[in-house]
């Protein structure tokens, strides 16, 4: 192939006459242009022509000074680079006029420097997971992060911009969204919310100007409080914010001690609101400190009512173990510590290793007080189960025809009475209706590498061997035995022949039943995250061989209790059961304990050594208008998993929840369960749960 | 001296301990241990993988001034891996007791670690020598072993994530005396990483504090956090000249997790306190 030879200088200016004419005079010829244009290689030069020729159809004066700039655009932005800057010129144009377009096209280093940083810029989704656990690691609690257009914080979730790109360097812009990130935890981690402000802010002329100074205040105590337990944190800060001015370090001083809190700065603001303000720091944003009183006061009240839970159940198990305590209460005590948050519980003057969800809380607790508040520790508590208002009028009619229809009676715990109702639900079961046939087939292509990955694992497990000793024949030799039968042949007693070891697969002897919510709440993402959950699940237990069967349920009241049969235990994973998985699909309400008793009959007609029954579900137990909301249905739910303990099914529930886990514990206690807070993780993490909870 | 009786000479003489293992007490343990030891019940001690359980029994078997027989407990173990066995010798057959039956006989500490990973009927065995009985049969030999007084059982448990296949029998869990364990309080962990490393203190301390940021990921993405026996390994590595940040990296946080996003948040944790 030949090279097409460049345009000469001539040929160029006859070119760029027609195209820009009405852009010339006699001041500006396209003689200039022309010549620097000649030197560029044909492609280019057809390039720089073609976008003229663009520019130009819009006016020809954008044309010119597009032409003008284009060798040394080319030279500093290549093509695509260069093609990207006139487009923008070209819609500054079309949006804001002339002048602005034309100023674009001028401004070439500015627009350099903003690609260059645009590259290098770091998206908020790309950081989200590291942050997120990096937070959860230094608050104990766990700290969302959401993209916003404000910078804040209202305790419970970090809103921070959706990209940063201020740094040409990726590493300095993530150092960035890290130190806001670390900023805007110390808020909430060193109290710059416990203290109600709006009367403190009113008092001043200018209440906005008094809270960014309070804002700025604050920002320099937290820096110095972050670097008591975190001087690689205080450095990044301090980095960031550059040298203090006079005036500031002063302040800085005077809120440096061990003792600085919120209310040091509330005094200092005093001093400071009529000075003008210095520019915050970069890693800064807004306050609002009314949400996150609001997001605080929240927390707390849950935290107390799930601690109050905890305690109550720790109370009890002692006194089980030691039946003196019987009518006296356990006194209870803590020790703790604001600084480093550790702390000592004491039941009657005895330190105890409090359960992981109580040092949890704890912890949680002493950031949001300082202190764990005495009235959290004593027995009458805040009422957290005051049973709710009796079910009103429950009538038994309509059962007759239900069962008519075929639905099968179960008996529902009712904790009130402590005792069952007898044939108080009526459960259908039916198949679910076949859904996307393409469906499975295009979960598998997109998590076709965690798939291989889960089925690997999937098949180590399986993959164990064990060896079988004192066999009739085998592919070694059982020294064990054969020394046996020397022994044995020595002193006359007739020796054994079973003289060889065998390696066997270890027979798994497993079913399982999964048992997945189906009720309107899953509506959306967390019914799409289960449907992939369910395929991932097959996916990996095709691979292991165990038995297992899926089915659905929902309900809608006592008399219309559904469970729908996604896969049996004698089904394959075919066909069929694939349309069914993609059929699963929000239904109405969650009363879980007849589905959790009815499911367990099943499981325990599956022949096998260890029945697990797997429940997922997204949270609270919930019926429409018969008083299953609330108390009595997570009562129930407790029972049913019990019930199911006791006939040797070991219950395990995967639960979504991305609130309130206060009734958790509780309701879960007889069963072995995980919360996951983020749907998202449903898919891997289920069939991992599974795994690890048979290997 | 014959074969096998050397071994056994061998064996009482490992049995023994000599030296005081360093352990710090975290809270009462070591006096339920020597209450439990003197009403001749049997102990079972549950806590995270390395918190000191090996170590705290070390220092009992010491303490109490018993020989100790350790044994680690995998799913290939079986009775007559406790028990004993015949063996050949010049010809003739001659019982090589199990280290169950050499530390009953001695009358010394029996530390079975990690119960739950022994096949269940290999379990069983230790039963009539958990309960009032204390009496292991030798149904090989024909001969019922009698625990001396000074005889003492261990188990250890890590309840950790268990899986439903590895639970503890009932039966088994209810002949023990529980003792739990958990990591040390900052200021006891940190005493210990010194007194292991002979790092200083400070480091020490930031160090404590970096295994209590990664305790906090346990539920949220690890298993478990970092456990006392990686903060010294850790400590080790620096004393031996490895920069700090270098040391956690290898020590803890690869020994944590093989998710890169996890890996790279707990290298930004142990950037915050170092
Ligand atoms: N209380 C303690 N006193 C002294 N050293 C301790 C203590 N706790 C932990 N260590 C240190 O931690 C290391 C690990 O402890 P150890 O081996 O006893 O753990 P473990 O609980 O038996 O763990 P695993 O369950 O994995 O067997 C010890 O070698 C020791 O250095
Ligand atoms: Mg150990």
């Amino acid at each position: 192939m030949t090279e097409l030879r460049s345009l000469s200088q001539q040929e160029l200016e006859e070119k760029l006459d027609d195209i820009l004419c009405a852009a010339l005079s006699s001041r500006r010829s396209a003689a200039a242009i022309a010549a620097g244009i000649a030197p560029l290689p044909r492609a280019q030069q057809d390039f720089v022509l073609a976008w003229a020729e663009v520019a130009a159809q819009n006016v020809a004066e954008l044309g010119y000074q597009f032409t003008a700039q284009a060798p040394q655009a080319l030279a500093l932005l290549g093509r695509g680079g260069t093609e990207k800057w006139l487009l923008a010129a070209l819609d500054a144009y079309d949006k804001e006029g002339l002048y602005p377009a034309c100023a674009a096209l001028k401004d070439l280093a500015g627009f350099k420097r903003r690609a260059d940083a645009a590259g290098a810029g770091v998206a908020l989704a790309e950081v989200a997971r590291v942050l997120e656990l990096f937070l959860r690691g230094l608050a104990g609690r766990r700290l969302q992060l959401e993209a916003s257009d404000e910078t804040w914080t209202d305790t419970g979730t970090i809103f921070l911009p959706e990209r940063i790109a201020r740094h040409s360097e990726r590493a300095q812009n993530f150092r960035l969204y890290k130190a806001i990130a670390v900023h805007h935890w110390a808020q909430a981690r060193y109290g710059s919310f416990n203290l109600d402000l709006a009367p403190v802010l009113a008092a001043y002329a200018v209440p906005e100007r008094a809270l960014a100074w309070f804002n700025l205040l604050e920002a320099i105590r937290l820096e110095s409080q972050v670097g008591r337990g975190f001087p690689g944190l205080a450095a990044l800060l301090a980095a960031l914010r550059g040298e203090l001015a006079p005036g500031l370090a002063a302040a800085q001083a005077r809120l440096a001690h061990a003792e600085s809190s919120v209310a040091h700065s509330v005094a200092l603001l005093r001093e400071f609101h009529a000075l003008p303000l210095p520019e915050p720091f970069p890693y800064m944003g807004s306050l609002y400190p009314q949400r996150a009183a609001e997001v605080r006061g929240e927390r707390i009240a849950k935290e107390r009512r799930a601690l109050y839970t905890e305690l109550e159940q720790l109370r009890l198990a002692l006194q089980a173990e030691r039946p003196e305590l019987q009518d006296g209460e356990a006194a209870l005590e803590v020790e703790s510590s604001f600084e480093t948050l550790e702390f000592e519980l004491q039941i009657d003057g005895e330190a105890v290793a409090p359960p992981e969800e109580v040092a949890r809380l704890m912890r949680s607790i002493i950031q949001d007080f300082g202190e764990i508040p005495e009235e959290y520790l004593l027995a009458s508590g805040p009422g957290a189960y005051a049973p709710d208002a009796l079910a009103q009028g429950e009538d038994a009619s309509g059962l007759a025809e239900s069962r008519a229809e075929g639905g099968r009676l179960y008996d529902e715990w009712d904790f009130r009475r402590r005792d069952y109702r007898k044939d108080w639900c009526v459960l259908f079961e039916s198949e679910v209706l076949p859904g996307d046939p393409a469906y499975v087939a295009g979960v598998r292509a997109r998590y076709a590498g965690q798939i291989a990955q889960l089925r690997r694992r999937f098949e180590a497990l399986r993959g164990e061997d064990r060896l079988a000793r004192r066999q009739h024949e085998g592919e070694d030799i059982d020294f064990d035995a054969l020394v046996e039968a020397y022994a044995d042949r020595a002193s006359g007693i007739e020796a054994s022949e079973r003289l060889f070891v065998q390696r066997r697969r270890i027979e798994r002897n497993i079913a399982a039943m999964f048992m997945v919510d189906m009720s309107g709440s899953t509506k959306g993402w967390i019914n799409a995250c289960e449907r992939e959950a369910l395929v991932l699940l097959c996916e990996a237990l095709e691979a292991l061989g165990d038995r297992y069967a899926i089915y659905g349920f929902s309900g809608w009241t006592r008399k219309r209790c559904d469970i729908y049969r996604i896969k049996t235990f004698g089904e394959h994973y075919g066909e069929a059961v694939r349309a069914r998985i993609a059929g699963v699909e929000p239904r109405d309400y969650t009363r879980m304990g007849v589905a959790i008793r009815h499911l367990s009959g099943i499981l325990n007609e599956a022949e096998a050594k260890t029945r697990i029954l797997f429940t997922l579900s997204d949270g609270k137990p919930d019926d429409f208008h018969d008083g299953y909301r609330g108390d009595y249905g997570i009562e129930d739910t407790r029972q049913a998993l019990l019930e199911a303990r006791q006939s040797g099914i070991h219950p395990f529930c995967v639960t979504i929840d991305e609130e309130a886990r206060d009734y958790l514990p509780h309701m879960y206690g007889p069963a072995s369960w995980v919360l996951i807070d983020d749907a998202g993780q449903l898919p891997l993490k289920t069939a991992e749960v599974y795994r690890r909870l048979t290997s | 001296m014959s074969g096998p009786q050397a071994l056994r000479r061998l064996d009482a003489d490992l049995d023994r301990i000599e030296a005081e293992p360093y352990y710090e007490p975290i809270g009462s343990e070591v006096a339920l241990f020597e209450a439990a030891w003197k009403s001749r019940v049997p102990v079972l001690l549950k806590g995270p993988t390395g918190c000191g359980k090996t170590r705290f029994v070390e220092h009992m078997a010491w303490r109490l001034a018993r020989p100790l027989v350790t044994v680690s407990c995998h799913d290939d173990l079986t009775a007559s891996d406790l028990v004993g066995r015949y063996l050949i010798v010049d010809n003739e057959t001659v019982w090589m007791d199990g280290p169950l039956a050499r530390a009953v006989r001695s009358g010394s500490l029996c530390y079975l670690d990690e119960i739950v990973e022994a096949r269940k009927d290999t379990t069983v065995v230790i039963h009539p020598l958990a309960d009032s009985r204390r009496i292991l049969p030798m149904e090989k030999r024909g001969e019922l072993l009698r625990a001396p007084d000074e005889f003492m059982l261990i188990l250890s448990y890590n309840p950790g994530y268990q899986s439903v296949l590895k639970e503890l029998k009932h039966s088994t869990r209810q002949r023990f005396v529980a003792i739990e364990f958990d990591y040390p309080r900052a200021d006891l962990e940190a005493k210990i990483v010194v007194s292991e490393s002979g790092i200083n203190l400070h480091i020490a301390e930031r160090l404590v504090k970096f295994a209590a940021l990664t305790r906090n990921l346990k539920g949220g993405g690890l298993d478990e956090g970092a456990s006392t026996r990686l903060l010294v390994h850790a400590a080790q590595l620096m004393q031996r000249g490895v920069a700090a940040h270098a040391a956690c990296t290898a020590a803890i946080s690869l020994a944590l997790s093989d998710d890169p996003e996890m890996l790279a948040a707990i290298d930004e944790l142990a950037s915050a306190v170092f």
